[in-house]
């Protein structure tokens, strides 16, 4: 029997205007979690896509145990029992979390669903492994955290004993993704094998045994973990030296470009205010991070903020004009710009070229339409220009459809549009989620590149490093409100984690009454 | 970055996957008529099934036929395409249509107007009943079929009530007859109401033809312009792909919204007055919802949506009706009708070909087999629900006598 469960061999795959994958090789030893590490583009997705069935190669072959097998389907992947994680979730919104596991792989007795030996096995699988979910709730009513449970229980549930997770910790908060580590190696020791996409590195060196490089298609290597380290695996990937630390300047702090005023975000049906009488302000040439974990109202306020939800008490202002009534349109024409926390659900138009998508903001703009008339050329031309100035990567440039483009250059293409409008307060949400660490170190570099030059830009994110990197000052948000404001240069992981986990609001208010 | 190598784009290949998948449906559609009339009357099966693909063409009496009942719908089919477009439904065809038919007359017989003039007041009364729908949808999230087949009813009998009531609209206020269940014969009324025939008619050998199907066919190419290249076909577009999207990019949804349906009870409204302002028909007053509205459906459905294959899916469906006509004596009216619908409702599947046939073509990349609107789906799900294509069939048969 052959050492590896599971052998793609001299893999190629084209797309119209791209080679995917050019004569990959992975091999996959049983009980292992294996990395696969390459930048945005480099075509991680497709290898996985190819082995769960979605694809079919246009050279080379799959290897299950030493037999070369043929995937047409992902049927026939869970026959190989071979399961897949998505780097987009494959859910059904309206069903429930049980519907969802069961779905395709449904027990019936003469013709009728039997539910109940499933919901037994789903419960027990949770126990097992520690995931908990609540079979009863609807997909949409979850957080994204337990839907990716859903997805992982899903593939127990099928038996499978390959597991593929694309890219599952970019949507995670940090103790998601120690949990989901911590499932990760339990699964392998059980003897199931794992393939983990990952752009961060140092998730690769806490979990994976081996790890295999893609670049632009190609197969770099494949090294032990224990042999490397993480710069090690940045120059195998991005081919250069990557710097982790992002320098920056002092600020030269202006005027309030961003003013909030004892802000309120009501909750669905009369429920606790999301976000609670919040006053911030951000200043022209600074960065403004807010720290949290996920769920304490920074989604309700970056919406409140942008005008795609409205706040129920208290005031917006951009400049000095208040905007808080204002639709989203006026904001934006204030100069306020907006990086999305989804980038299907708000960021794109799936279905748009990148090029339509690249206007999405500016498209009724003169330069971009004449008479009622959208002018391409000028559209395809910007697109141009956009895609050569952040590398974004696709087959067809202007003219790709934007869904067949890589979860990373998606992303670029937001932030490349919304950095584009040379916005006077830049909100950005999760900026980097999915990028790989070379375009990471450039996109944060045209964040502060932003700051430098005078605009206000508000930074959310659940990652502390990002935000601890990037900001001059840190508000942390606990339960919908703003418990302290910290100076980023003496914030530390430590004091930031106390009062994001708000045990430490009763310690800040004797703090407080100490010093007062 | 790697240079495009390619200049097909992936558009291109859809467009490709679509006609294919168009073809192919109407094959099955097609195979199953055929299926149909063997088990209906076997003797005269093939010979039937022969007169279903060649009357059409038969001689140019047939073909003015063809190019007639393609007309309204054309229109029908553009009305359902271009809000399938925009993230819509617009079952409410039907009763745009009436309202259409019935404004077109009033303004013809009542007001003594000429034909282009009457065509306007076609075109807005159906944007009128289009609003209503789109307005509640975007004010009150009232789901727009719902709406939309209320006011089929409502203005179904709202408009027979109105005609029963205007004497000078019925048959008998203009000539010795007593018939005074349908509106007068524009030919009585006011000649000058009627479509011009521009000569078509001598060289036709016809009277059912006219410069309608010009005025059609130019309208789809308008509105396939207005989606391809303006601005406005790109915010209507945003709001059906994505509305999250729309409003992120600060697109007004709601105004869009109603837009999107008063252009198309206009596109409805102007197939009802292109129909009934031939000349040739007259407006009867029957409980029962106009059919033509509804074939709008499998018309948008067959073209996937596409403004000018709207052009072409209309021109098919009427010829499978023309050839369907020539049935008689050997099948019975009824029968006829459920043949013709078959391969009608079979052909408009073609989107359930479009995955498939994009899985073979592009060896299977299921992102690109999933580009398509979202709003199809539901559409389709509607299509195949007995009801609506039970309502649809009755009505058919009714508009048919
Ligand atoms: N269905 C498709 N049609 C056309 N091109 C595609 C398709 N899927 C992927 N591609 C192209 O193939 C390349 C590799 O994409 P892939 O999704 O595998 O990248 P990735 O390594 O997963 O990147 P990321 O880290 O950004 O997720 C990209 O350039 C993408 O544009
Ligand atoms: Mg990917």
């Amino acid at each position: 029997m052959s050492e590896y469960v599971i052998e793609m061999l001299g893999i190629t795959k084209k797309f119209p205007g791209i080679i995917a994958n050019d004569d990959v090789t992975l091999q996959l030893k049983k009980g292992e979690i294996h990395a696969l590490l390459g930048e945005n583009g480099a075509g991680k997705s497709t290898l996985m896509s190819i082995l769960f069935g979605l694809y079919q190669p246009d050279a080379g072959q799959i290897r299950k145990d030493g037999e070369v097998v043929q995937i047409n389907n992902p049927n026939d992947a869970n026959r190989l029992h071979i399961g897949m994680v998505h780097q987009h979730f494959k859910l059904v919104d309206v069903f429930t979390v049980l519907d969802n596991i069961i779905l395709g792989a449904e027990q019936t007795k003469h013709g009728i669903l039997q539910k109940h030996e499933a919901r037994a096995k789903v419960l027990e699988l949770c126990q097992q492994y520690g995931l908990a979910v609540d079979p009863d709730a609807t997909i949409e009513e979850i957080s994204v955290g337990m839907q990716q449970r859903v997805e992982i229980l899903k593939m127990l549930f099928r038996d499978n004993d390959i597991l593929i997770f694309d890219e599952p910790t970019a949507v995670l908060t940090p103790q998601e993704i120690d949990e989901l580590m911590h499932s990760m190696r339990g699964f392998a020791k059980e003897g199931k094998s794992i393939l983990f996409i990952t752009h961060k590195l140092n998730e690769i060196m806490a979990v994976a045994d081996r790890v295999t490089v893609l670049r632009k298609g190609k197969h770099v290597g494949t090294v032990n973990v224990a042999d490397v380290t993480m710069d090690d695996l940045a120059e195998m990937m991005v081919g250069r030296k990557v710097s982790f630390v992002t320098e920056k300047a002092e600020a030269h702090v202006g005027e309030a470009k961003l003013r909030v005023q004892n802000l309120s975000v009501a909750g669905r049906n009369a429920a606790k205010d999301k976000v609670h009488n919040i006053n911030f302000s951000v200043r022209g040439g600074e960065i403004v991070g807010i720290a949290g974990i996920d769920g304490n109202g920074q989604t309700e306020l970056v919406h409140a903020l942008t005008g795609l939800a409205p706040a129920s008490k208290g005031h917006i202002f951009i400049g000095n004009e208040e905007v808080t009534g204002a639709s989203v349109r006026t904001r934006n024409n204030k100069g306020l710009s907006h990086i999305p926390e989804d980038r299907h659900k708000h960021g794109l138009v799936l279905d748009y070229t990148l090029g339509e998508n690249l206007v999405l903001k500016d498209y009724f703009e003169p330069q971009y339409q004449h008479a009622g008339f959208l002018r391409f050329d000028a559209i395809t031309r910007h697109a141009e220009e956009l895609i050569e100035k952040f590398d974004i990567r696709s087959g067809q440039g202007a003219n790709t459809i934007a869904r067949s483009m890589s979860g990373g250059n998606q992303q670029k293409a937001i932030v490349a549009r919304e950095l584009a409008l040379s916005p006077d307060v830049l909100i950005a949400v999760q900026p980097t989620r999915g990028l790989d660490v070379g375009a990471i170190e450039y996109i944060h570099r045209q964040i502060i590149a932003a700051r430098d030059s005078g605009r206000a830009v508000l930074l959310v994110s659940l990652e502390l490093d990002e935000v601890m990197n990037l900001s001059d000052r840190i508000l942390v948000m606990h339960d919908g409100e703003i418990v302290a404001e910290v100076d980023a240069k003496y914030a530390t992981a430590q004091e930031l984690g106390l009062y994001m986990s708000g045990a430490s609001k009763q310690q800040i208010a004797a703090e407080n009454e100490v010093n007062a | 970055m790697m240079k495009p190598k390619q200049t097909k784009s992936l558009r291109g290949t859809q467009g490709l996957i679509s006609l294919l998948a168009s073809l192919l449906s109407i094959m099955v559609g097609l195979l199953v008529g055929l299926a149909l009339l063997s088990l209906l009357n076997p003797a005269h099966a093939f010979s039937g099934f022969l007169k279903i693909l060649t009357t059409g063409l038969a001689t140019t009496e047939k073909m003015a036929k063809v190019l007639y009942q393609a007309m309204p719908l054309m229109l029908c089919g553009l009305a359902v395409a271009f809000a399938f477009k925009t993230g819509l439904f617009n079952i409410g065809a039907a009763g745009q249509y009436t309202m259409g038919a019935f404004c077109a007359l009033t303004v013809a017989i009542a007001l003594q107007q000429p034909w282009y003039i009457a065509l306007i007041a076609a075109a807005l009364g159906g944007a009128l009943l289009g609003a209503i729908p789109g307005i509640c949808k975007a004010l009150f999230n009232v789901n727009e079929v719902i709406t939309s087949i209320m006011f089929n009813w409502i203005t179904m009998y709202a408009v027979n009530l109105t005609i029963n009531n205007m004497p000078i609209m019925l048959t008998n206020y203009w000539s010795k007859s007593t018939i005074k269940d349908r509106t007068a014969p524009l030919m009585d009324a006011n000649p000058a109401g009627i479509l011009p025939k521009g000569g078509l008619d001598t060289l036709m050998n016809s009277n059912y033809i006219n410069i309608g199907i010009f005025i059609a066919i130019g309208v789809a190419i308008v509105i396939w312009i207005i989606l391809q290249k303006t601005v406005l076909g790109y915010e209507l577009k945003a709001c059906g792909y994505n509305r999250h999207a729309s409003q992120y990019a600060g697109i007004n949804a709601k105004r869009n919204i109603v837009l999107s349906m008063i252009i198309s009870g206009a596109l409805a409204g102007l197939g009802g007055g292109l129909y009934y302002l031939s000349g040739t028909g007259q407006y009867t007053l029957v409980k029962v919802l106009l059919g033509m509205g509804f074939n709008g459906i499998p018309v948008a459905l067959l073209a996937s949506s596409n403004p000018l294959g709207v052009i072409f899916s209309s021109l098919f469906i009427s010829y499978i009706q023309v050839g369907g006509d020539a049935l008689q004596p050997h099948f019975i009216k009824e029968n006829i009708d459920i043949i013709i619908s078959a391969i009608i409702y079979l052909s408009a599947f073609a989107l359930l070909m479009k995955g498939w046939i994009a899985k073979l073509i592009l060896r299977g990349s299921p992102r690109n087999a999933n580009l398509e609107v979202p709003a199809l789906n539901t559409a389709e799900a509607s299509v195949s629900d007995p009801d609506t294509t039970a309502t649809a069939q009755a009505a058919q048969k009714e508009d048919a006598q």
